[in-house]
């Protein structure tokens, strides 16, 4: 991932997006970025605590047209009842990763200590290779991801960023971003 | 009271005082043809779904209501495709039902199944698919509130036939709850204090006029805001009438096809009040390049379209009469409007007008420089004469239809529109076929008013099979066919943009016979060939008011629409007919 391609880069904007709870609503959203030429980063979606809402939490490419112009298009959805912008300094953002890593017995105790630093779990076990599971800020799992690279990765799947806004004053140990030089 | 699902849906359009629905029947839609017998609601049977279409928006255009359109799955929606994405580029208010397949059998490839509501996605302004019977009266109050309020557009209801066949207990609902609509209305007051500054200020204003105009009803507002502070007004493609052309203050139509004034107008100005108007690419030309001095107040009720193409130093976000009417109230409570600040600019622009009307080679009869086809061939039938005298022999309110192409550019020029709603035409998808369907819809709905089309030759074989139904249904429209017998305005490009070399666009001035064809659908045809043979014809036509008329005018083939801004160029490279000097680049004295 070249590093203007990294997400809180200035061409990524998170958007979060309060819809309705209804068939076809994602469609509705993708299916607008597709046709006005908006590029999606990420997108994640899932039910809120009020089950007549979800929330869809996008990372959006503002390179390809103004982020101004993004929302307001998305807000005459009909579905779409809410959208706030988020800054990454303003808000929490996390994100999960499973990942399969080609682990002999030889490499396997490094992975695991890896996944100890990242606060991460060992999902399965195979002959030679491991699952595991990270959640985090989404650099942190940047960092993990690449940290993984050189063992081989077998199969990988990020979910997208969520992200919610911080409560005032707050600072959390989540914050404290976990990054390669740190652990070197 | 138990319903069917049918007789609901039946029912919720009664209660939308829907007075006729256009469409077509099939095996989805079936349960509802049903109920229609017994409803008040006239049906009017088209002869193909686009038709129904065209007609529901010529419907909604002239009467300001939602045009209603119905029609089979499969096949029957796939054919109103193109009505639902000509209308959500008008914003024209219009209501779609389809049938679909049983809901169990969605998803199956069942017969003329097809994916609704996803084809219909980018082209609706929302859609929904029924479930469940109960839901049809919510589900058709929220489509006709969402189809007609904020920025109109078309809307989509899927009705499975099994959800048509299922009963429910009846009930109408007695608001919407949409938690995520809510369209704009009043303006903010300190945006409107904003914008009443830079008018007071201005000393080359240009009023931008476009549809919202008319979606919202304000022509009367326009006028007196165009009267209180002497700013001239042009009129978009999508808002001709909605200031009068006889108007001393209207310009006319600006953008690709303009007049010379109205285009070299906006490129003067000092500020732009674009209302109701979006800066399309027909209109601006090369954006970069467009109005460079203006200061620029949108007002718009679509958030998206201030600042999409030009970002203005005030946006007011809110129905445009609204808007309008608290412009005026506070330029009024200013005091007196100093309208000789504005002299000069008025000066100029009438020198504009004087030196670059809109013209044409004159052939008529008595005109002194008669253009004839050849040596010992009759005077050449000009089509701009043609639609002078269309409009010299019709009442003032006559509701003018077109389709596509030269014809259509012609018929916004050289009509002078006195009223609103009077001119229906595709403007933002640019749809051939559009007018004779549009012309019947409309006629349908304003029954007192006569109603003509000006079609192209390639437009009129689109979809004049609707002459039938207009026929059929006593629909007494009349239709003026431009047969150049060619794809003129495609002819026209090739002749400037490649070299003359013209490709597949060559239609035959016989092919079909027109008054053949007229006859055939059970209409009035007559042929125009000379210039001395209009007048009588049109009055001939006016005369006929039990059945639709077709007018073959046999017009000359080489005709071209000037002015013309060459797509891509800026709107100073404008080029005027070429009997006109060729204006200086950036004078502006
Ligand atoms: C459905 C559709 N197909 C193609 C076009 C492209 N097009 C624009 S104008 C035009 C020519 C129209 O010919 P005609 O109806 O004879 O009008 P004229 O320009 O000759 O007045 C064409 C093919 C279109 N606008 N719509
Ligand atoms: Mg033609």
């Amino acid at each position: 991932m070249s590093p203007d391609h990294r997400p809180n880069g200035p061409r990524h904007r998170l958007l979060s997006v309060l819809v309705e709870n209804k068939a076809g609503v994602l469609a509705r959203v993708a299916g607008l970025f597709s046709r006005r030429g908006y590029n999606i980063y990420s997108l994640a979606v899932a039910p809120t605590d009020d089950e007549r809402f979800s929330r869809i939490s996008i990372v959006v490419d503002v390179e390809s047209s103004p982020l101004e112009q993004v929302v307001a298009q998305l807000d005459k959805l009909i579905n779409v009842v809410e959208i706030g912008e988020l800054h990454p300094d303003e808000a929490r953002e996390a994100e999960l990763l499973l990942v399969s890593v080609s682990a002999d017995a030889g490499q396997r105790s490094q992975v695991i200590q890896l996944v100890g630093v990242f606060g991460g779990r060992i999902v399965d076990v195979g002959h030679d290779a491991i699952t595991v599971m990270v959640a985090g800020t989404p650099e942190a799992v940047d960092d993990f991801e690449s940290l993984m690279r050189p063992y081989g990765i077998a199969g990988l799947q990020r979910t997208g960023r969520i992200a919610l806004p911080k409560l005032d004053g707050g600072s959390s140990a989540a914050e404290v971003a976990v990054t390669a030089t740190d652990i070197a | 009271m138990e319903l069917t699902g049918a007789q609901a849906l039946v029912k919720s359009l009664e209660m939308q005082e829907v007075e006729v629905v256009f469409g077509l029947p099939g095996g989805a839609i079936l349960p509802v043809y049903d109920p229609i017998i017994d409803s008040p609601i006239r049906h009017i049977l088209v002869r193909h779904e686009q038709g129904a279409g065209h007609m529901a928006e010529g419907y909604a255009q002239a009467t300001g209501r939602p045009g209603v359109a119905m029609v089979t799955s499969g096949p029957g929606a796939t054919n109103v495709v193109t009505p639902l994405a000509n209308a959500y580029m008008d914003s024209t208010p219009f209501v779609c039902i389809t049938g679909q397949v049983a809901t169990s059998a969605i998803g199956t490839d069942a017969f003329q199944e097809s994916d609704t509501t996803g084809i219909t996605l980018g082209v609706t302004k929302h859609n929904w698919l029924v479930t469940d019977a109960a839901d049809i009266p919510r589900i058709v109050r929220e489509a006709f509130h969402v189809a007609t309020t904020g920025r109109p557009g078309p809307v989509l209801i899927d009705f499975p036939k099994d959800v048509a066949t299922d009963t429910m207990e009846w009930y109408w609902p007695d608001s919407v709850d949409l938690p995520g609509y809510h369209p704009p209305s009043h303006a903010d007051p300190s945006a409107i204090q904003a914008a009443a500054a830079l008018v007071l200020a201005a000393e080359r204003p240009v009023i931008y006029a476009g549809g919202g105009i008319l979606k919202s009803g304000a022509s009367e507002a326009l006028r007196e805001l165009a009267d209180l502070t002497g700013i001239p007004v042009v009129t978009t493609l999508m808002a001709r009438g909605s200031f009068p052309d006889s108007h001393p203050l209207c310009l006319g139509m600006p953008g690709m096809h303009g007049n010379y004034t109205a285009v070299t107008a906006i490129q003067k100005a000092d500020l732009l009040l674009a209302l109701g108007s979006r800066f399309d690419d027909r209109v601006t030309g090369k954006v970069s390049a467009f109005a460079p001095k203006a200061k620029v107040v949108h007002v718009d009720i679509d958030k998206a379209e201030i600042g999409k193409v030009r970002r203005p130093e005030v946006g007011i976000l809110a129905d445009c009469r609204l808007a309008i009417e608290a412009l005026v109230e506070v330029i009024r409570a200013s005091g007196p409007v100093d309208h000789s600040r504005l002299a000069p600019w008025i000066a100029t622009l009438h020198r504009w007008q004087a030196e670059y009307p809109c013209t044409y080679d004159r052939s008529e009869p008595g005109s002194a420089e008669v253009v004839t086809g050849g040596p010992g061939r009759r005077p050449t039938l000009k089509p701009q004469f043609v639609i002078e005298t269309l409009r010299a022999s019709t009442p003032p309110d006559t509701i003018l239809v077109s389709g596509v192409g030269q014809h259509q550019m012609w018929a916004s020029q050289y009509w002078s529109f006195e009223y609103p709603n009077t001119w229906i035409n595709s403007g933002g998808l640019g749809t051939m076929g559009f007018a004779v369907p549009a012309a019947i819809g409309a006629k349908v709905g304003r029954p007192d008013r006569m109603v003509w089309a000006v079609d192209g030759d390639g437009c009129f074989q689109m979809t004049a099979q609707e002459l039938a139904t207009a026929r059929a249904e006593r629909v007494p429209v009349k239709i003026a066919i431009l047969n150049n017998a060619y794809l003129g305005m495609v002819r026209q490009w090739q002749h400037m943009f490649y070299e003359e070399r013209y490709s597949e666009v060559y239609l035959s001035p016989d092919l079909p016979d027109y008054v053949g064809w007229a006859e055939a659908m059970g209409c009035v045809g007559l042929r125009v060939e000379s210039p001395e043979e209009v007048t009588p014809a049109i009055e001939k036509a006016n005369d006929v008011d039990d059945r639709p008329v077709v007018i073959d005018f046999r017009t000359d083939s080489m005709e071209q629409v000037f002015p013309m801004v060459p797509a891509g160029a800026s709107n100073d490279d404008i080029v005027v007919h070429p009997s006109q000097s060729a204006p200086v680049p950036g004078a502006l004295q």
